[in-house]
């Protein structure tokens, strides 16, 4: 119930696909999806695998309450080990791709070994077979999903696939499912193409069934309510998106700009929620067409956009013309206020070209922030750039760029390395903008204190999706916290990050968590799964789970000296808006929230910590 | 008052609720494959139709249907099909000229819109109001209502 309890266990060496029973006392402790399939990698890889490797694995994986009525549960993740960071790596994608998983019987898919040649997947109601991707291999995320639905004739198929970025090696290359819905981060993609799997197609008609649907329709109905209620997801987020917060955020003094020289951007407004429903001058329609829905979504963030037709990027080229997945906050961030550019309809169309190619925007745009940076300051020039001026705020740029690391091309081939190599690689790692290899979003931690912290100890490098405090710090969700504060951090990122991974392994959208607590979240998953579940038992899985990550990146080789930021976060002073003169208070953060955690001064959960938690 | 199933296109959002409580009201599981009502996605244009049947007063299905499997529930308006008498013959698939009635391979009979007995519950999961079940003899009285305010608004602002 909720659980098919079956998964599939694909191994691409052999060419073999398996059923196999779900291990239900695993579900009982980890719930699903995150926390369920790390169990897996943990239980049955080496830590110390490298991410490339055939030995490495890869899942699929649905939560216990995806494919239901509750709201926002059609998520699935992508969970391996990084190839941008050699970090466990969880990345959650919404679409219509996991509930159709769930219909088609299987809780999850385990992907081991790698193929000789290009393949795909194709899952029908629990047929499965290995088909040749040879076609398909050297396409975009878009041809193959377009060409496997034909080529099978029938569009109701889903197709989550790698772009050409992940054949070529972009560490950072997403998993694009429903045209431009990813499992965006930690290069999962990249993982997808070393074992030369290029797409997972889904047809699923058997049906979710729970244990008690009356109570879940119940209980689903008061959690609906709760969100339509709240200003954030019943209004803020239908109407504005994430991108609602782009004004907020410049204000706050925590926006990130031109890689993190500064953390307020002077044209802020020209990328935010606002300018996109602003009527343009040549045609007086707005970039923002409507907001939409993911699979069982009551909130409705998504942007859908379309880019001005007479703009340079799209100009003679009517299949970047049409409507297709618009702007985040973070994807507007990293392509706009990290690069300096404020062109929206630049911004716009190197989304596109993510989406078509499949690699994440946030990693994308950082990059480039600080190969821009190495260029103003004479460390690469035009020999390295192809002749392009790769200067702060270059729009033309920014679009040729996109396009490069699509395809792994060029100077792209570079920038698809991650700011990290592509740092060092010029001698200057202390400009690349990450932790554990993985590059910031879009908060300025100088400006939201807390934020440092989630940043330092996420357990997939710097993401602002393993404990957002930004709804604390500048939101006032649940309380109000001050921002600029240290006082008080620790406690509060370990809440995030434990409620966080609960809500994650229910096959839910973190979103939800603007408006519900465990309390909201509990009766849900009580009454589509076996046994009790309290708000208690949920944040104790969170915990567990995010220490059973920890375990597995210590394992990996990471240490304390890992939970770290750039030095320009902690050494160099924000110097506009509300946090200037403020640098990230990191040093006083970590060692509270290790004791908080129950972990040694090095970072390590205790053995009464492991066992009180059942590790 | 009779009522009939009002769909409004510009509100949808393709959250496929509705399609969700449809499959959980007939079906026992949550199952959109299932479900009578279904939300079409024309992605290049950022649009979202959800799509059922109208309850034909003069109905093709009905016509068609060999055996009256389809009948008029008095009630509520709705075209339903009666499990014991269909024999899944699909005369009515081809004979509805909006596809709304489909056969179900699983159980060998086909599955149309009955309104849910009088309260459709696709009308309720719907978060955004794209589906409501109202007044059947003024469908149209929202729009009418909407532009009845632009026709008036320049004397509105004239006076």
């Amino acid at each position: 119930m909720a659980w098919t309890e079956k998964i599939l266990r694909v191994d691409l060496t052999k060419g073999t696909c398996t059923d196999e029973a779900l291990n239900m006392e695993w579900a009982d402790q980890y719930l699903g999806q995150r926390g369920l399939a790390t169990k897996y990698i943990v239980e049955e890889t080496d830590p110390k695998v490298d991410p490339l490797s055939p030995d490495n694995m890869m899942i699929f994986a649905t939560g216990p309450l995806t494919g239901t009525c509750t709201s926002t549960a059609g998520r699935y993740s992508v969970i391996t080990k990084g190839a941008l960071t050699g970090a466990i790596a969880c990345s959650n994608s919404g679409g219509f791709f996991g509930n159709e998983l769930k219909n088609a019987g299987y809780d999850m898919v385990i992907f081991q070994g790698a193929s000789k040649k290009p393949v795909y997947l194709m899952i029908e109601n629990g047929d499965c077979q290995l088909l040749d991707a040879a076609a398909h291999w050297g396409t975009s995320c878009w041809d193959t999903e377009e060409s496997i639905k034909a080529n099978h004739g029938d569009p109701m198929i889903r197709v989550a696939s790698i772009g050409v970025s992940g054949e070529v090696g972009v560490k950072f290359a997403c998993v694009v499912n429903d045209i431009d819905r990813a499992a965006g981060r930690s290069g999962v993609g990249t993982v997808m193409g070393s074992k030369n799997l290029k797409a997972v197609a889904v047809r699923g008609t058997l049906g979710v069934a729970v244990k008690d649907g009356d109570r879940l329709w119940e209980a689903a109905a008061a959690g609906k309510k709760v969100l339509a209620d709240n200003a954030v997801t019943g209004q803020g987020l239908p109407a504005f998106g994430t991108q609602v917060l782009m004004n907020v955020i410049n204000e706050t003094g925590a926006l990130p700009t031109r890689n993190h020289t500064g953390s307020q951007f002077e044209d802020a407004h020209a990328i935010s929620a606002e300018a996109m429903a602003e009527p343009r001058a040549s045609d007086g329609k707005p970039n923002l067409i409507t907001n939409a829905a993911c699979f069982g979504c009551t909130i409705a963030c998504q942007r859908v956009s379309s880019v001005d037709r007479t703009h340079f990027s799209v100009k003679d080229r009517p299949e970047y013309q049409k409507a297709s997945g618009g702007l985040e906050y973070e994807a507007a961030w990293a392509l706009g206020a990290a690069t300096g550019v404020n062109d929206l309809d630049a911004l716009t169309f190197a989304n596109f070209i993510c989406n078509e190619q499949g690699f994440d925007p946030i990693s994308f745009g950082a990059t480039l922030g600080a190969a821009m940076e190495m260029f103003e300051k004479g460390i690469i020039g035009t020999n390295e750039t192809g002749g392009v001026e790769l200067k702060f705020g270059n729009a033309e740029a920014l679009c040729a760029m996109a396009e490069l690391t699509g395809k792994g091309e060029g100077f792209g081939a570079e920038l698809g390395l991650g700011s990290k190599l592509l740092c060092e690689k010029y001698g200057h790692p202390e400009l690349s903008m990450s932790v554990k290899g993985q590059e910031f979003p879009a908060y300025d931690s100088r400006g939201i204190q807390g934020m440092g912290l989630t940043y330092a100890t996420s357990n997939r490098g710097a993401c602002h999706l393993r404990s957002y405090t930004v709804a604390s710090e500048v939101l006032g969700i649940p309380v109000k916290t001050d921002p600029l504060e240290t006082e008080g951090k620790a406690g509060l990122v370990m809440a995030f990050q434990d409620a966080t991974a609960a809500f994650d392994s229910a096959g839910v959208c973190i979103f939800t968590t603007f408006a519900w607590s465990a309390e909201d979240l509990a009766p849900q998953v009580d009454a589509a799964c076996r046994g009790e579940w309290s708000a208690e038992r949920l944040v104790e899985t969170g915990e567990r789970i995010w220490n059973m990550e920890r375990q597995y990146n210590n394992a990996a080789g990471f240490t304390s000296a890992d939970d770290n930021l750039p030095a320009r976060l902690t050494t160099e002073a924000a110097t506009s808006g509300p946090a200037e003169g403020k640098i990230n208070g990191l040093a006083k953060m970590l060692p509270e929230y290790y004791e908080a955690r129950g972990w040694t001064p090095d970072g390590v959960p205790t053995n009464e910590t492991a066992q009180r938690l059942g590790l | 008052m009779q009522k009939s199933l009002h769909i409004n296109p510009e509100l949808c959002t393709g959250c496929v609720q509705c399609e969700l409580a449809c499959s959980y009201d007939n079906e026992g599981v949550f199952n959109p494959s299932k479900s009578r009502i279904k939300v079409f996605k024309f992605h290049d244009e950022g649009r979202f139709v959800p799509y059922t049947c109208t309850q034909c007063s003069d109905a093709w299905c009905q016509q068609a249907c060999p055996v009256d499997a389809i009948t008029l529930d008095a009630a509520t308006g709705a075209k339903v099909v009666n499990d014991a008498t269909c024999v899944g013959c699909k005369v009515c698939t081809i004979a509805c000229p909006f596809g709304t009635v489909n056969y179900n391979a699983d159980t060998g009979k086909v599955i149309k819109c009955d309104l849910c007995g009088g309260d459709p519950e696709c009308a309720k999961a719907c978060p955004t109001d794209a589906i409501t079940f109202i007044d059947a003899n003024w469908t149209g009285l929202g729009k009418m209502r909407d532009w009845a305010m632009k026709t008036d608004a320049g004397a509105q602002a004239g006076a």
